[in-house]
Order: C-alpha cells, then structure tokens, then sequence
C-alpha cells in the first residue's frame, strides 16, 4: 500500500487537474484500447425527478470501472440507463447519449443491445423452474438455440469461467435455486457470458453474499476482465479498490469523480470523495 | 434511576389480571378450533352423504346405459356424463386463454387505468350470479341460433370461468419477482418470450390451480345451463343440439316424485365430483413440478 502511495504520488501534478489528461495516462498503461461504454449527458428522470443528470464518462474495452456513492445517488440508475433496464418503467425518461462500441445505442435494437451487454444483479437471481444447466444456457435457448451439443460446450465453458464447473459438474440437473447464495450469484454470472456479451454490468453483485462468496466473485470480476468490460456497482470501498482500474464517485445524481482507482484511494481530487472514502459521510 | 428499576421488576412480578387473562387466550382459542372444524365439515358431510345415498346406485351401468322412461328400472347417465364432459372441455377451450392472456395482459403490459378497470369488471362479473350468464348466453347465442345447443352451454361456462382465471392469473404473475424478468430480458432475450417462459413458467403452480377452481365451479353449475345447452334425455354430441350434462339430470332427476329416479340423482352427484376430483389428480400429475420435492 505505502509503495503505491509514493507511486502516485510521484505522478505528474497536471494530471491531476482534469480527467482527459489522466485517461491519456492510462491509455498509455493499457496499451491504447478502445472506449467501449461513453456516455454524452446522460440524465435519467422518474417522474419529473432527476435520478442522475449530465454524466460524462467513458469506459475502456476490457477494464474494471468501480461505481461508488451513497445510497441513492444514481449509481445503480445510471448502470441500469446502460441497458435500457428503465424501459420497464413507466413515467421514466433518458436523454442525452449513450454510445457503445462507438455506435449510439439509438442505433441499436433493444434486444440486440441486451445481448451485448449483460447484467448481474444484486441479488441472486437464477431462474427457480430450471435446472443449473437449464439457467445457464436459457438466454441461448430462449433466442433459439437448439444444438443440444453446442448448448452443453457452452455450459461447461460458462461455469468453468464463472469458476462454478467443480462444484456443480455432477449435479447439473438439479434445481438451481438448491445451490447457495454464492453459487447462485456465480451462476448468474456464467448465465451472462453465456450469450457472449461484450460488457458486463453488476449492481451491487456481492452485497447479498457471505465473505468467502464475495472473494470468490471478486477473483472472478478480476478475470472476466481480461475478456469483458465489467462495470459494477459497490458500497463497498474495498471492493472497489481491489477490483477495478477506475472509479467513479456519484453523489446526489452527478458524477463527482472519475479517475485511476489506486489515485481515487490515496489522493482524491475532491474533498467530497475523499470525505466519503474515509467514511464522514455516506 | 428508581423509576426504571420499578419497570423492570415489573416484568417479573405476577400481573393482577393474569387469571382473566388466561381464561380470555383459551375461549378465543376454543372458538377459533371450532369455527376451523365448521369449516371443514360441510365438505366431510356432503362426501359422506352423497356416497351414501348414491353408491347403491352406482354401477356399470351407470357410467354406460341412457336414462331409461320412466317407470323402468335400471339405466344409467352416460349422456349426462359425456355431455358435461364436452360442454366443460368446450368451456375451457373459450375460457383458459380469455381468462390467462387478459391476466398477462393486465399484470404485464398495460397500466393504470385500464388495467384497473379490467380488475374491477372481472371482479364485479365473478359476483354476477350464474343465472345471469345463463340469460346472456341465452341472448347473444340461443336466440339468433334459434334453438338450444352445446355451443351456447360451453359459451355460458367458458364466461363463468374468465374472471376466476383471470383474476388468479393475475395475482400469480404479480407474485413473481421483478428481478427474473429484468435478468431474462437483460440476456437479450424479448419480451414476449419472457412473458412466456419465465414469467408465466414460474407462475405455472398457481395459474394451473385457479384453472382447475374454475373447471370444478363450472362442472358443477346448472343455473346457465338450464337455457343454454337445455338437457337431452337422448344421446347427442352435436354442437349444435341440446345435450345432456349431470348437473342438469341431477336437478330434473332430484325434483321427480320417483323414489329411483332420486337415488340416481344422489348417483350422479357422486359422480360429478368425483369426475371434478379426476380431472384435479390428472392435471396435477401431468403439470407437476419436476423440482417439487428437491427443493
């Protein structure tokens, strides 16, 4: 901890002025990869009320983004906006824009974009009238996959990346909700990959889960990222510092901060997340 | 400081009306016991009762001979058996899909006012009385139909049956949780498809039981089928004749001055509920829960 301290410390002052400078930064350190998630004013409101307004951010391929903030803050809304999840809603509005793999999701069908990005929840949520196998190729299944072969690789596959395979190999065709919270909240997870997303969205996924299942999940999100762009959702400090690259502070529906986590950690811009990361308010 | 240690004491100290108290718990308790067996007792009578009366004249013959004329021994009511048979198959075919697609409509997609409206018209037609459906049926059917038939009979049914599966359905998919259709949609996967597989699928057990209420309710009614599907003394499955159904035997068996007649109406209710009792145990069989006992 104390040598990375000194290490950020020792970064350019400039840096630490504005955000487009900093992601150059880390553009360098990750080899130049491209925006996947951008977000251009983005606001969503329910009922006439703001949830979040004028979010600027941009999420590189294959990176780990911590979203932190208070309880109602608009974190869990703007990861939600990302999926087109506030449609099920009524009286909710979006504007501004959301730009995914450099197209305006605008241009995307709804269907097609949820393919793309996928979404783990709070809490478990595993389909309660299927089988483990069942649950993790339903999105395959559900959009018409029938090539039993196919659907059995890519079962495997999913659990054996959701770190699940060992423990559920010979009971696959048991009930998925007889797995415990942990397992579940795993299984969820190869659920999502299964439809090979390209972003991955967690709200909260951990919060419902004992220590060891949320170290578990942790691991995971530090290795799904070498293949997916994850952004999750967390109140937990910690957590965020361990497994994302960047962080992003909301407070009262704006977006306070946004920089390195390791920076956001030891040497926050403002005094706001640094009041809220060493636990005065929040 | 004292105060509280007082509080405290208090807890422990014998109350005064503790005597009264414990004579109050026990009468409530008492009641409560006795109104749970009046419950369960008509059920238990009424099973009693009808097996008495009708099992000595329940045979073979019964469930496979027409009714014979009057004064002659014997026969049976396989008419009857086989024309409610038809007029409940023909009900659900109107009933189930009305009564499941308004709930899904109602729960899933449409909001505010006119879902409310839905609620309440279902909620006031489930309290019309059946007679009253009979009359209707009896308007738009049988009168520019020129004559009783099956059809008539089945639509009469089939609209007894939408408010109770459309209610139920109803409260059944608002059972299931927010969060399974947002993961299911969240996989890409459309709307209607997860309406259709997830939702509906979780709710199954539930739905398949107010489906079965309404079966049993419609089996048993007479009231609108008294000017719709009218009764057959004669064998017929033509959909467009009157036909023969139990409830309608039953009754126009009960209110004959033949002591035989009456025992083969205490037959043929014996029979009817047994029939309800069937069709529950098949249903059941064939929809159960693969998990059911895993869980």
């Amino acid at each position: 901890m104390e040598e990375e301290k000194l290490n950020i410390i020792s970064l350019p002052v400039e840096d630490d002025k504005e955000i487009i400078p900093e992601m150059e930064v880390i553009e360098a350190e990750q080899g130049g990869r491209e925006f996947e998630v951008e977000t251009k004013n983005l606001s969503v409101s329910f009922n006439g009320r703001p949830a979040i307004s004028d979010i600027n951010l941009s999420v590189r391929k294959q990176t780990a983004t911590a979203i932190i903030g208070p309880s109602g803050c608009g974190k869990s809304t703007f990861l939600r906006a990302l999926n087109f999840m506030h449609d099920m809603i009524p009286k909710s509005k979006v504007t501004g824009e959301i730009i995914i793999n450099k197209h305006s999701i605008s241009e995307y069908d709804t269907v097609d974009l949820r393919k793309k990005v996928g979404m783990v929840f709070q809490k478990p949520n595993p389909f309660p009238k299927m089988s483990i196998f069942e649950n993790v190729v339903s999105g395959l299944k559900m959009n018409g996959n029938k090539d039993k072969k196919n659907l059995n690789e890519v079962a495997e596959n999913c659990l054996k990346h959701a770190g699940l395979w060992e423990e559920v190999k010979d009971r696959l065709k048991e009930p998925a909700v007889s797995l415990s919270g942990g397992q579940q909240q795993r299984l969820c997870i190869a659920r999502t990959i299964a439809v090979s997303p390209e972003i991955i969205l967690m709200d909260e996924p951990t919060s419902a889960l004992d220590p060891i299942s949320t170290q578990k999940i942790e691991e995971l999100i530090f290795n799904l990222k070498k293949e997916f762009t994850i952004l999750v959702v967390t109140h937990n400090m910690q957590q965020a510092a361990r497994v994302s690259d960047h962080t992003a502070f909301f407070y009262m529906g704006k977006l306070v901060e946004y920089s390195r986590t390791r920076r956001m950690f030891t040497n926050p811009k403002e005094k706001l997340t640094e009041e809220y990361i060493t636990g005065k308010f929040g | 400081m004292e105060e509280t240690v007082q509080q405290y004491t208090s807890v422990f100290a014998k109350p005064k009306n503790l005597r009264r108290r414990k004579i109050v718990n026990s009468t409530m308790l008492f009641l409560c016991v006795v109104a749970a067996i009046i419950s369960i007792l008509p059920l238990f009578y009424i099973f009693f009762y009808t097996t008495k009366s009708g099992i000595s004249s329940l045979n073979w013959d019964f469930f496979t001979q027409m009714p014979k004329p009057v004064g002659e021994a014997g026969g049976g009511m396989a008419n009857g058996i086989i024309g409610t048979l038809i007029l409940v198959s023909l009900g659900s075919v109107i009933g189930i899909p009305v009564g499941v697609m308004a709930g899904i409509y109602v729960t899933e997609y449409s909001g505010g006012l006119f879902s409310n409206l839905v609620k309440f018209v279902t909620d006031v037609l489930s309290g019309v009385p059946s007679i009253i459906i009979g009359i209707f049926a009896y308007g738009v059917i049988v009168i520019p139909m020129q004559g009783f038939s099956t059809i008539a009979g089945s639509f009469a049914l089939g609209i007894l049956m939408v408010p109770t599966i459309t209610r139920i359905t109803e409260e059944m998919l608002k059972l299931v949780p927010q969060s399974l259709r947002e993961a299911s949609l969240a996989l890409g996967v459309s709307r209607w498809k997860t309406t259709l597989q997830i939702v509906l699928r979780t709710a199954s057990g539930g739905i398949i039981t107010g489906i079965l209420l309404a079966i049993a309710r419609a089996a048993g009614e007479t009231a609108p089928l008294l000017f719709t599907a009218f009764g057959n003394r004669f064998w017929s499955t033509d959909l467009n004749q009157p036909i023969a159904s139990l409830p309608v035997q039953i009754f126009n068996y009960a209110i004959s001055p033949f002591e035989d007649w009456h025992n083969q109406a205490w037959a043929g209710a014996l029979v009817l509920i047994l029939l309800v009792f069937v069709v529950n145990l098949i249903v059941r069989i064939v929809t159960r829960d693969k998990f059911a006992n895993k869980v």
